[in-house]
C-alpha cells in the first residue's frame, strides 16, 4: 500500500481539466514562486497520510458527477511530482477505475519513474513560469530546463497538455517573453489549449498564516483587457 | 357528447379522456415532445413591454406604501365577490384580478379574523367593525376551531416553538386544483360528473357520508360560481376552451378563483404548460398564431401569477419571508410511455424569465430526470446561471411512484394531480427536542416544563449512547403529540375553511397525506456528532438546566459526505418518521414527512438555546436539510453527496437543499458553466444516493451585499431561498444576512 500526503480534496472541480474532477491536492513543492496562492503545500509531512487507495475510494463517490460531466480525478499540489511513487499510485489506482486522469504541475521536477507516472495520464495541465531561465529562477527559485523538457517530451509520446502560463504585472506581463513562450508551445504537437493565469491576491493571507513576508506586496493583478492581449499573444492570434 | 365538445377537441387524438376525465392521457396521447434547443423562442411583443411596465410601476408603488398597495377590508373575498378587474384590458391577452384592481389585496376571515385585524393595523388599514363581528361573534373560524380543541400540552408545545409554523391561524394551502379540467372539458361536464357522484353516495349515512354530501354540494356550489367569474370576464366557462388563448384563459380563472377563495400558505398552480402545449400546437399548425403570438400568451399568463397577493402578518413573513404564494408549476419530467413531458411551451415558461426579467413567482420547478432531452436540460442549466429563480426536484425519484401527471405543492411535495391532496403540518424542531432530552423535558430558555417530566442529565461529559437513548424517548412524546395537533387543525380547516373549488377539480376519492416535518436536521445530526466524536462538556444554571456546552476537539460535520455524521442524519429522518407513523390521523392520511423550513430556519434557530455542535443561542439553523453554514468544506459535491443520502422514502413530503454557488465554480467558459451545472443536477439526481430537490442560485456574495445598501438598483434581483424564490429586497434583514452567511461553493 502506497502511502502520501494529502494537503486537502475538492469534490467539485471545474478549471482543472475537462468536466466536474475530484481534485487531490498534494503536499510538497520543489518551487517557491513569489506569487504563489497555495503556500500552505510547500512543507512536506503536515499531515493526512493517507493511502493511495483510500483517496481513489472517495473520488469513486463522485463518479455519479464525473460521468454526467465526462470529467475525472486531477491530482494537484503542491506539486505532485515531489511525491511520485504516491502519484504513480494514485494515478495507476485511478485508471484501474476507469477514471479520467490529470496532473496539474510545474514540471520542474524530474522523478526517474516519470514515464510510468504519464503512462496513466490522459492529460497534463503544465504550467510554465518564465520562459526565460534567469528570469524563472527568480520567479521560482528553479530552473525551467526541467519544464520545458517535459513539454517536449509529452509533445514526443502523445500525451495531451493544456499549457498554463500565470500573468504577474512585472514579471511575465512583458510582449517579448510572451512571443519567445507562444513560440515554444507553437513547435509542441498535442496541445489541446492554451490558457493564462491571472496573478491574484487571494492567497496572500496564507503566507501571513505562515508567518512569512509576501514578497510581490503591492503587485496588483492585470486587467481583463492585459489578459485577453496576452492570450492571443500564447494562442498565436495577435 | 355535445356539438361544441366536438368541436373543442377536433384533431386530438381520442381515448378514454374523451369519456371521463382523466387529463393524464390527453397529455399522453396528444403532446409533442420536442427535443430540439432554444433557437426558436420568441422575445417580448410591445403590448407585452407596456403590461410588464405597469406591473413594475406597480410594485414600485406597493413598496413605497410599505409592502401593500390598496385593500378591500370591507369585503371577505369568495369566488364572486370581486371584479372584474384589469391591467390594461386593451391589451391583455389573459385577464382576471383577485379583486376590482391588481394589487388590491382582499380579507380572508375564514381562517381567522384576528390575524386579518392584526394584518390590516399593521399595513395601516382600519378593520372592518361589521366584519369582526360578524367573524368573532356569529361565523366561527378555523382559528377559533382550533382553539377550541387544542390541548394545554399542544398550546405550550406551540408557545415554546417545538412545533411551529402549524396552520392554525392562516390556510393551509397545498393543495393543487387540477385547473386544466376546466379548458379541457367545460363546467358543464365536471358538474354533470360530479352529480352523478353525489347520487351515488345514497342509502345508510355514516358520519363520513355525510360529510361527502356535504362537500361534494359546496364543490357543485363552488364550480357554479366559477361559472359566474368567467361570465364576469365575458366567458362561457360552461363549455371547453376551443383556441390557445381560451385554454389559458380557462385555466386562469379557476385557479384566480381558488386564490379568492382562499389565502392557503401555498396555492400551486399544477403542471400545465405541456398539457397548454397541445393548444398552442393546434393553432400554430393551423397557422392561427405564430410563436410570438403564443409567447405573448405565455407571458400574460405568467404576469398574472407574478401579480398573486395575500393580505398577510408581519409574523407570517418571518416564517415565510419576501411575501411567497408558491404558485408552483412543475415543468418537463418523463412520461410514462418513455418520452419526456418537455415540449416547446416548457421552453416559453422559462423563457419568460428573459421576456419579463426574472421573479420569484411562478414557482418554476423542473422536475428533472437523466434522460431530459439535452437540449432542455442546457437550457434550464442557462436559465438557472442568468436568474437564480429555478428549482429542481427529481423525476426518476418521483415518477415510479407518482406516475408521469404528478405536480409540486409549495416547495417540495410531490402529489398525484386532481387525485391526492395533503394535510400541511409545517414542522416540529429536532434540535430543541435534543436540548429537552437532556433537560428533563424543560425547555432550554424559558425552563418552563413542555414535555413530561424526565431524568434529568447529569454527566459530566456527555456520552452518545446516554444522550441518544434521552432524545429517542423525546422523540417518541414529540411524534405523538405533533400528529395528535395536526389532527385537530386539518379537522377544524375541513369545517371551517374548505377548499370547496380546488376539491371540485380533484377526484372525488382522492388520496391524502399528513405532512409533518422536521427542522434543524443538520444541527442536530452535527451536535450528536460532536457528542460521539469529540468532548462535550455541559454547562448548567443553578437549577441544573443545561445552557451552554463546552465542545472539545474536532468532529464530523454534515454536509462533507462523511458517513459517520451523514448516518446520523439519515438515522434521525428514518426514526422520526417512524415514531409519526405509529399515531392514528385524521380521515386515515396516509403519514409523510419533509425536511425543508421554508424559511423558519432563521425563527427556529432564535427559539433554540445554543448546542452541543458550538452553534451560538438564537442562531439560524441551515434550512430544509442544508448542512450548517460554511461546514460543508470539501466542495459541491460533497456536500451535494451528503444530503443526497437522506432517504426519501422516509420523507416523501420533500428534502429540501438550497445551495448557492459562485459562477466561476462552475467552469471557465460560458458554455462550460451550462454543461457543468446540468451534470452537477445528473450527478446529484443518479447514483447510488439520489438526492430529491435542489434549488440553484448562481451569483456572488458580493452582488448581494450591494443589494443591501441599494436596494432600489434590484427590484428584480430574484434568488431562491427554500424551496421558493423571492425578491432579495423584499426579505427582512436578518434573513438577508442569513442568505449572505450560507455557504457559496467556490468563493475563498
Amino acid at each position: 500500500m502506497t502511502m502520501g500526503y494529502v494537503h486537502s480534496v475538492e469534490s467539485f472541480g471545474t478549471v482543472d481539466g475537462p468536466g466536474i474532477r475530484f481534485i487531490v491536492f498534494l503536499q510538497g513543492c520543489a518551487l517557491r514562486c513569489l506569487y504563489c496562492h497555495n503556500a500552505d503545500t510547500w512543507d512536506f509531512k503536515k499531515n493526512n497520510h493517507r493511502s493511495a487507495e483510500d483517496v481513489i475510494q472517495e473520488a469513486l463517490s463522485y463518479r455519479p458527477f464525473m460521468e454526467a460531466s465526462k470529467g475525472g480525478i486531477t491530482i494537484s499540489g503542491g506539486d505532485p511530482l515531489a511525491q511520485p511513487e504516491f502519484l504513480e499510485a494514485l494515478l495507476r489506482e485511478a485508471k484501474k477505475h476507469g477514471l479520467h486522469t490529470t496532473l496539474d504541475t510545474s514540471g520542474a521536477l524530474r522523478p526517474p519513474n516519470l514515464d510510468a507516472i504519464l503512462d496513466h495520464t490522459d492529460l497534463v495541465l503544465l504550467d510554465i513560469k518564465h520562459i526565460d531561465d534567469d528570469m524563472c529562477k527568480k520567479l521560482t527559485g528553479r530552473s525551467n530546463a526541467n519544464t520545458l523538457a517535459l513539454a517536449e517530451h509529452l509533445s514526443e509520446r502523445g500525451t495531451k497538455m493544456w499549457i498554463r502560463h500565470v500573468l504577474v504585472p512585472g514579471w511575465t506581463l512583458e510582449e517579448g517573453a510572451l512571443r519567445r513562450t507562444a513560440a515554444f508551445i507553437q513547435k509542441l504537437d498535442h496541445v489541446e489549449k492554451v490558457e493564462i493565469l491571472p496573478y491574484h491576491e487571494m492567497g496572500v493571507y496564507k503566507w501571513e498564516a505562515l508567518g512569512l513576508d509576501y514578497p510581490l506586496k503591492g503587485t496588483k493583478p492585470p486587467t481583463s483587457e492585459e489578459v485577453e492581449w496576452a492570450e492571443g499573444i500564447l494562442q498565436g492570434t495577435v | 357528447m355535445a356539438t361544441e365538445i366536438k368541436s373543442a377537441w377536433s384533431g386530438f387524438v381520442p381515448g378514454q379522456w374523451t369519456n371521463e376525465v382523466n387529463v393524464s392521457e390527453f397529455i399522453r396521447l396528444n403532446r409533442h415532445e420536442y427535443t430540439g434547443n432554444d433557437t426558436f423562442l420568441a422575445g417580448p411583443t410591445e403590448a407585452t413591454n407596456v403590461l410588464w411596465n405597469r406591473v413594475m410601476e406597480l410594485t414600485k408603488e406597493e413598496r413605497e406604501r410599505g409592502g401593500v398597495w390598496d385593500v378591500d377590508q370591507h369585503t371577505p373575498s369568495t369566488i364572486v365577490s370581486h371584479g372584474p378587474g384589469y391591467l390594461n384590458k386593451e391589451l391583455e391577452k389573459v385577464v382576471g384580478v383577485q379583486t376590482d384592481e391588481p394589487f388590491k389585496r382582499s380579507i380572508h376571515p375564514n381562517g381567522g379574523i384576528r390575524m386579518v385585524d392584526a394584518a390590516l393595523e399593521s399595513y395601516g388599514f382600519e378593520p372592518d367593525e361589521e366584519i369582526t363581528k360578524i367573524y368573532s361573534e356569529i361565523r366561527k373560524t378555523h382559528n377559533q376551531g382550533v382553539f377550541d380543541a387544542y390541548t394545554p400540552e399542544m398550546r405550550a408545545a406551540r408557545k415554546s416553538g417545538i412545533i411551529t409554523g402549524l396552520p392554525d391561524a392562516y390556510g393551509r394551502g397545498r393543495i393543487i386544483g387540477d385547473y386544466r379540467r376546466v379548458a379541457l372539458y367545460g363546467i358543464d361536464f365536471l358538474m354533470a360528473e360530479r352529480k352523478k357522484d353525489l347520487a351515488k353516495r345514497g342509502g345508510f349515512l355514516s358520519e363520513s357520508d355525510i360529510r361527502d354530501r356535504e362537500e361534494l354540494s359546496e364543490q357543485l356550489r363552488a364550480l357554479q360560481e366559477l361559472k359566474q367569474l368567467g361570465a364576469a370576464y365575458g366567458f362561457d366557462l360552461g363549455r371547453p376552451a376551443e383556441n390557445t388563448q381560451e385554454a389559458y384563459q380557462w385555466v386562469y380563472l379557476a385557479y384566480l378563483a381558488a386564490i379568492k377563495e382562499q389565502n392557503g400558505a401555498a396555492m400551486s398552480l399544477g403542471r400545465v404548460s405541456t398539457f397548454l402545449d397541445v393548444y398552442a400546437e393546434r393553432d400554430l399548425e393551423a397557422g392561427r398564431l405564430t410563436e410570438s403570438d403564443v409567447q405573448e400568451i405565455v407571458d400574460h399568463f405568467i404576469m398574472k401569477l407574478r401579480i398573486v397577493k395575500f393580505l398577510r402578518t408581519p409574523d407570517y413573513n418571518e416564517l415565510f419571508s419576501g411575501d411567497p404564494t408558491w404558485v408552483t408549476e412543475s415543468i418537463g419530467g418523463m412520461s410514462e410511455d418513455g418520452r419526456s413531458n418537455v415540449t416547446k411551451s416548457s421552453f416559453r415558461f422559462l423563457h419568460s424569465l428573459t421576456n419579463l426579467g426574472p421573479a420569484p413567482e411562478p414557482n418554476l420547478t423542473v422536475l428533472w430526470s437523466t434522460k431530459l432531452p439535452e437540449g432542455f436540460k442546457q437550457y434550464c442549466a442557462k436559465m438557472s446561471i442568468e436568474t437564480s429563480a429555478i428549482q429542481y426536484e427529481n423525476d426518476d425519484l418521483m415518477m415510479p411512484q407518482f406516475g408521469d401527471d404528478y405536480g409540486i405543492a409549495c416547495c417540495v411535495s410531490p402529489m398525484k394531480i386532481g387525485k391526492q391532496m395533503q394535510f400541511f403540518g409545517a414542522r416540529a424542531n429536532m434540535a430543541k427536542a435534543l436540548l429537552y432530552s437532556m433537560n428533563g423535558g424543560r425547555d432550554e430558555k424559558s425552563g418552563a416544563q413542555i414535555a413530561p417530566v424526565w431524568e434529568m442529565n447529569t454527566e459530566d461529559v456527555l456520552t452518545y449512547e446516554k444522550v441518544y437513548a434521552d432524545f429517542d424517548r423525546t422523540l417518541d412524546w414529540l411524534a405523538e403529540l405533533y400528529v395528535n395537533t395536526l389532527n385537530v387543525i386539518h379537522f377544524m380547516h375541513d369545517k371551517y375553511a374548505y377548499e370547496r373549488i380546488e376539491m371540485a377539480l380533484h377526484d372525488p376519492e382522492i388520496l391524502r397525506t399528513m405532512a409533518c416535518g422536521i427542522a434543524g436536521l443538520s444541527v442536530t445530526a452535527d451536535s450528536l456528532s460532536a457528542i460521539k466524536y469529540a468532548n462535550v462538556k455541559p454547562v448548567r444554571n443553578e437549577e441544573g438546566v443545561i445552557v451552554d456546552f463546552e465542545t472539545e476537539g474536532d468532529f464530523p460535520k454534515f454536509g462533507n459526505n462523511d458517513d459517520r455524521v451523514d448516518a446520523i442524519a439519515v438515522e434521525l429522518v428514518e426514526s422520526f418518521m417512524e415514531k409519526v407513523r405509529k399515531h392514528k390521523t385524521y380521515r386515515d392520511a396516509l403519514h409523510t414527512q419533509s425536511v425543508l423550513t421554508i424559511t423558519s430556519n432563521v425563527v427556529y434557530g432564535k427559539k433554540t438555546g445554543n448546542t452541543p455542535d458550538g452553534r451560538r443561542a438564537g442562531e439560524p439553523f441551515a434550512p430544509g436539510a442544508n448542512p450548517m453554514h460554511g461546514r460543508d468544506t470539501k466542495g459541491a459535491a460533497a456536500s451535494l453527496s451528503s444530503v443526497a443520502k437522506l432517504p426519501f422514502e422516509h420523507a416523501q413530503d420533500g428534502i429540501s437543499y438550497t445551495f448557492s454557488i459562485v459562477p466561476k465554480a462552475l467552469g471557465k467558459e460560458e458554455i462550460a458553466r451550462e454543461l457543468n451545472l446540468a451534470a452537477l443536477l445528473d450527478g446529484y439526481m443518479s447514483g447510488e444516493h439520489k438526492g430529491h430537490h435542489l434549488n440553484v442560485n448562481v451569483f456572488n456574495r458580493e452582488t448581494l451585499l450591494d443589494a443591501m445598501e441599494h436596494p432600489e438598483e434590484y427590484p428584480q434581483l430574484t434568488i431562491r431561498v427554500s424551496g421558493y424564490a423571492v425578491n432579495f429586497i423584499k426579505l427582512t434583514r436578518e434573513q438577508q444576512i442569513d442568505v449572505i452567511n450560507r455557504t457559496f461553493h467556490g468563493s475563498l
